[in-house]
């Protein structure tokens, strides 16, 4: 029996929700994008879905590892229609209380147009009835989902998950048939959103096809997964990779091009911080530092401005020189902090940081930087035959963007499985012991921070050829944080963990000044930012893709194995006994 | 292994252990080179500036003694304020072993909502009619903000992480702390609010052992001395201070003690977000203004305070917010415009941040010494 | 000349002297067992010599260097390695990685030949590999085959330490200190690796430094044992000699009027 009190607590938290993302006008916000006409405004999903989704919880029931839990669809769908009566009861006093008194000196999203937004226009009387209805009509239809049998909660997902990309990123698909207009004419409305029956064909199309290809996709990525590095499988699937990476960018459009090479700024820093972080387990919170390194030294040395030094070199001059910089810079950030604790190290390299910005951005050195006016004509990078290739043209941008992140991925690569690697491997899982194990720690330190700067410098460098303009409030800490984040949640040490990772965060919600493909999102997205760290940290540290290093523990199957080689009957504690948990 | 395999990813470099490495000598090596380098370099540096600054005011350049001694004044008020958030930080490092980098917001938050009273106190005109009584109000609102804060985040987010290696519940804290300033951000609006100004005589002059004192920083200083004897009374003399002080020792046989160790450790970030409430009402009062950032620097430079002092040691925090008040609010003018740099204000937060790291270079343990349990010394 | 000669080796950790002056010596190719009461000072004395506690007083004269005051990994690379006493694996690299990050010390790319994979590069990871399975096929078939590719978190504790030892032989020591090497093992697999330990020196030309609390252990493999208490030396000789000392004894039973209290 699943408990009231459980029920209970996941109404009250389901109602907090949905009051919180209406206090903070997300609601309202959202519901400017219809994704499906006219039915579903983005904003009545996301309110809703939070009910939905404590509802599954509720039907689950309080997890227990000892036994599965029960899926009975009906019991389900009462304790769902529970939580979502208690969400929705919840979230109309809520809205009563902003309707009856007037925050909006406080809380200027606290307003009337959030009621409306919130209750579908409706209005205070009908409409909390209306909101409590149907969160507890979302709430059963969560839980009787649960209890369904897997097949078609799969077909059901699936279905959903589809029609919801392509309502979301219709952006993208747009782009993507823009040879075809008439077509996407047809699938969208005339002012955005799928239309219905599109949506229902998409929607079983996918179902579908799921069930037809069930299992052989699985079996394909796990034979790929499995393959061994130099196996033709798995070559066939890089060259693909690359293939696709080549052909894309020629596909897309401008707009999605421009999002893929902040993506691709993103990706680099992610890689380097990643060496950092990941490999060698240094906290660095003052990346950015070492982007605003390469940045700014490309400035300096390419720029044709009065303001600053303004050398003009050739942008390929300049790159070496900016190397050498940021590994000095990495030295000199590493040098001080290599005998702190891993702590107290997060928050210096976190002052390091700022100390650069402060002193960009200064007076004092004005004559150099620019203070805050920043460098300005930065010219972009000179490609014989092409001429000068900048930001202007993201279609050739993302190209240098490409060719950078592949050189990173495979320096990362190289590094990690290697005599260095592992040397950072070893001290990141006992400092002391690696030490002992005769290596030098301050070396392996320095190399690592070394490393991370040259691969952000690259990304600085890219960066400051892009925009043409370099100003300090590129290099905030929010940046750091916003690279840490995504090396976090795509899987520290996991190289196509930090790329989706970026993908998903840079390139779905945006980075910290660009906007990403849910424009919606720019308002929220570093709240979201900020929930998914801890939500990440609380259940699944590993990040979405971890890497093989440490997933590896997962398969422990000594005990077996073991119990095979000891078969000889041994005393009672032989190898096969005391297997660590 | 328990707790290394679901953490595994996150085995990053902590092990270090404290006292083999503060007193191992090594032969001179280039990093230990680059160390005193640093240290002879801060030193000059210092030296010059000061030197400079001297020089300056005997030629009657640069601000006058009055001039001076305002910002004196000022920057230990400011710096008050920094020890009273230093000690949340220092209590949760002493008890938990992590640096809570969300109490930065802990304090922001209790600014916010006490701004909500203080405006609707003035709106009513109480403001102006009681002024010690609205203070009072808004004081124990700000308490009562940052606390339940404090004991909020404490249960959702860390409370589980409690046997992680320490970085975890630090970048945990760090997600947090970007959580709360964006919920602020979004329930409050972007835009800076102004409290309203100080009521009664707060702006006059007191005049104490000859000299002119603002009432507003007299007034901070006082608040702050009697929070920090009071919290000093708490911690050595009540019973639960000493189930804080046991649990900081060492949790597991604290709780063998039959120490609550749930309770204590609430107890705790309770406390620190008492002082930090405080310390919202102290901010108010100086700077007036305040934002959803309002938290950010304050809480990385009450946490160099906490360092300074000597992390786990309350004195400490306390001295540590002073000298760092007193670094970056008189260090600027002192030393950097001695060396000749112009628009020095802009440097205030740069010398912040190098002070942290000169005092982590210097002396990684603190003025007055860490107070670390067992197993946090690691 | 002995290949480690130790002098007034002293020690203290605030007021409590681990160390106080030890003198020790060992030669090539022999074993010497430590021994003591809990609290002696044995394993103060591996992390001095091994460099992780840096020493207040005396020389650690290693053949002919003095190495005292040296980072630990400078002492490793000159041929001293050791194994903990509460075995200390890198418990997420595999079982072959953790004797693979052994040969560090002994191996040179660096991040240009990782990154350009020179022939050298790519020559010496072969060898690395090599070398390394070598050294754990010295173990039989406990750390052989599958086991490789299994991370060091998923061995029995048997098993750990034996491939903390590998590791060590990882490094290519000409001394191998051991902490407390059958702690934890049944009778079975403690006479395995007491064999182990002899052949060791047979074999490989190791010199060997054991801490043991078994006895059986140290009667069956060191040449000479030496008897710390309290960071002094109490005793040094044959096992026979040392086993019947009576300050030897009167250290472990305690002196019946007075009582140690380690």
């Amino acid at each position: 029996m699943k408990s009231p009190a459980y029920t209970r607590r996941l109404g009250l938290i389901a109602g907090t929700v949905m009051s919180f993302t209406g206090a903070i006008g997300m609601i309202q916000t959202f519901n400017e994008r219809t994704l499906i006409n006219p039915y579903l405004r983005m904003g009545d999903l996301t309110l809703y879905m939070t009910p939905f989704v404590l509802a599954w919880l509720a039907a689950r029931g309080e997890p227990n590892p000892l036994h599965e839990p029960e899926r009975e669809p009906m019991a389900g769908a009462a304790q769902g229609a529970v939580v979502g009566l208690i969400a929705g009861a919840l979230t109309s006093v809520f809205l009563l209380v902003i309707n009856t008194f007037d925050l909006t000196e406080f809380f200027p999203n606290m307003r009337p147009a959030t009621i409306d937004a919130m209750t579908f226009d409706l209005g205070v009387p009908v409409g909390l009835v209306v909101l409590t209805a149907v969160s507890a009509f979302v709430g059963a239809a969560g839980g009787y989902i649960f209890g369904l049998p897997e097949h078609i909660r799969r077909g059901l997902g699936r279905a959903t998950g589809w029609v919801l990309a392509f309502a979301l990123f219709e952006v993208v698909v747009a782009d993507i048939l823009s040879f075809a207009d008439i077509i996407v004419d047809v699938i969208y409305g005339p002012r955005g959103g799928l239309q219905i029956w599109s949506a229902v064909i998409i929607g079983a199309l996918a179902w579908w096809l799921s069930a037809r290809y069930q299992g052989q996709v699985k079996e394909f990525s796990n034979r790929v997964r499995g393959a061994d590095a130099k196996s033709r499988l798995r070559r066939s699937m890089i060259a693909l990779g690359v293939f696709a990476a080549i052909v894309l960018p020629m596909l897309l459009g401008g707009i999605l091009n421009e999002l893929l090479v902040n993506v691709s700024i993103f990706i680099l820093m992610g890689l380097g911080l990643n060496i950092v972080v990941g490999y060698a387990g240094l906290l660095d919170l003052g990346y950015v530092a070492f982007f605003a390194v390469g940045a700014y030294g490309t400035a300096v040395l390419t720029s044709t401005s009065e303001a600053g030094i303004g050398l003009g070199l050739n942008w390929w001059l300049a790159l070496p020189i900016v190397l050498v910089m940021a590994s000095i810079a990495g030295l000199m950030v590493g040098t001080p902090v290599i005998r702190m604790r891993g702590d107290y190290l997060a928050i210096v390299t976190l002052g390091f940081g700022e100390i650069v910005r402060i002193l960009l951005l200064s007076d004092w050195l004005t004559p150099f930087f620019g203070g805050a006016q920043g460098i300005r004509r930065i010219p972009g990078i000179p490609v014989p035959f092409i001429g000068e290739v900048s930001g202007t043209d993201p279609q050739l941008f993302i190209y240098f963007m490409l060719l950078f992140v592949g050189l990173a991925v495979y320096i990362s690569y190289r590094a990690q499985n290697s005599r260095i690697g592992r040397s950072w491997a070893a001290m990141r899982e006992d400092e002391d012991v690696a030490e002992a194990t005769g290596i030098s720690t301050v070396q392996a330190k320095l190399l690592a921070f070394v490393a991370g700067a040259i691969v952000a410098s690259f990304a600085g460098a890219l960066f400051s050829a892009k925009v043409g303009t370099v100003f300090t409030n590129s290099f905030d800490v929010l940046v750091s944080i916003i690279i840490l984040v995504l090396v976090i949640v795509g899987g520290m040490g996991s190289i196509p963990g930090v790329m989706v990772g970026a993908l998903v965060l840079i390139g779905i919600l945006g980075g910290p000044k660009s906007p990403g493909l849910l424009q919606e999102f720019s308002e929220f997205k570093l709240l979201i930012y900020g929930g998914l760290l801890v939500f990440m940290m609380l259940t699944r540290p590993e990040g979405l893709i971890p890497s093989v290093r440490r997933s590896r523990e997962l398969h422990a199957d000594e005990l077996t194995q073991d119990a095979w080689l000891d078969k000889g009957g041994d005393f009672a504690r032989g190898d096969g006994e005391e297997v660590a948990t | 292994m328990g707790r290394g395999s679901l953490y595994a990813p996150f085995r990053l470099v902590t092990t270090t252990t404290n006292n083999s490495r503060s007193t191992r000598r090594f032969k001179l090596n280039w990093v230990d080179g680059f160390l005193w380098f640093i240290r002879v370099t801060a030193v000059i540096a210092i030296v010059v500036g000061i030197t400079g600054s001297v020089q300056n005011f005997i030629a009657g350049e640069g601000p006058t003694l009055e001039q001076w001694r305002d910002l004196v004044i000022s920057s230990l008020s400011t710096g008050f304020m920094y020890g009273l958030i230093a000690l949340g930080y220092s209590m949760v490092y002493g008890v938990l072993g992590f640096i809570n980098f969300a109490h930065g917001e802990v304090f922001m938050s209790g600014s916010m909502v006490g701004l909500i009273a203080a405006t609707m106190l003035f709106d009513n005109g109480f403001w102006d009619a009681n002024p010690w009584a609205s203070l009072l109000i808004v004081l124990v609102i700000a308490m009562i903000v940052s606390t339940t804060v404090a004991v909020i985040t404490e249960r959702i987010a860390y409370r589980r992480l409690r046997n992680a290696p320490r970085l975890i519940p630090l970048i945990t804290s760090i997600g947090v702390s970007f959580f709360l300033q964006y919920a602020f951000a979004g329930l409050f609006g972007v835009g800076v609010r102004s409290y309203p100004a100080p009521p009664g005589g707060l702006n006059e002059d007191v005049v104490i052992f000859g000299i002119e004192i603002q009432g507003t920083k007299l007034l901070v200083i006082g608040v702050a001395l009697i929070s920090m004897v009071g919290l000093w009374y708490f911690v050595t003399r009540t019973k639960i201070g000493r189930s804080m002080r046991a649990v900081a020792e060492d949790k597991e046989i604290a709780g063998l003690m039959g120490i609550n160790v749930d309770r204590t450790i609430v107890t705790t970030f309770a406390v620190g977000g008492a002082m930090a409430g405080v310390a919202a009402m102290l901010w108010a009062l100086l700077f007036r203004a305040v934002d959803f950032l309002t938290g950010f620097l304050p809480g990385i430079k009450a946490f160099t305070a906490a360092v300074l002092g000597g992390i786990g040691n309350l004195p400490g925090a306390m001295l540590g917010g002073v000298l760092l008040g007193l670094f970056e609010g008189v260090g600027p003018l002192l030393v950097l415009s001695g060396l000749g740099i112009p628009a020095v204000s802009q440097l205030k937060d740069a010398v912040a941040f190098a002070a942290l790291v000169l005092v982590l270079v210097f002396k990684p343990d603190g003025l007055l010494g860490e107070r670390l349990g067992s197993e946090d010394r690691a | 000349m002995p290949l480690l000669e130790i002098n007034g080796l002293k020690k203290a950790f605030g007021g409590v002297k681990a160390l106080d002056g030890v003198d020790f010596h060992i030669n090539e190719n022999e074993i010497v067992s430590v021994i003591g009461p809990n609290g002696a000072g044995k394993t103060s004395f591996f992390n001095v010599i091994s460099g992780m506690f840096p020493l207040d007083e005396g020389e650690i004269v290693f053949d002919g260097d003095n190495l005292a005051h040296h980072q630990p990994n400078e002492i490793t690379r000159r041929g001293i390695a050791r194994t903990f006493q509460n075995v200390r694996l890198f418990p997420n690299l595999t079982v072959l990685e953790n004797v693979m990050v052994g040969q560090h010390c002994r191996t040179s790319a660096g991040m240009f030949g990782t990154i350009f994979q020179t022939k050298h590069q790519r020559a010496e990871e072969e060898m690395i590999s090599e070398k390394s399975k070598e050294i754990l096929s010295f173990f039989g078939t406990r750390l052989a085959g599958y086991r490789h590719d299994q991370s060091a978190d998923s061995l029995s504790y048997a098993n750990r330490r034996r491939l903390e030892i590998a590791r060590a032989l990882g490094t290519e020591p000409r001394l191998l200190l051991l902490d407390e090497p059958t702690a934890g093992m049944n009778p079975k697999e403690t006479i395995e690796l007491t064999g182990l330990i002899g052949k060791m020196r047979d074999e490989r030309g190791l010199t060997v430094i054991v801490i043991s609390h078994e006895m059986k252990v140290v009667e069956d493999v060191s040449d000479r044992v030496v008897v710390l208490d309290h960071g002094v030396k109490i005793a040094e000789g044959h096992y026979d000699d040392v086993s019947t000392n009576p300050d030897v004894i009167e250290a472990y039973l305690g002196r019946p009027a007075e009582k140690h209290n380690d």
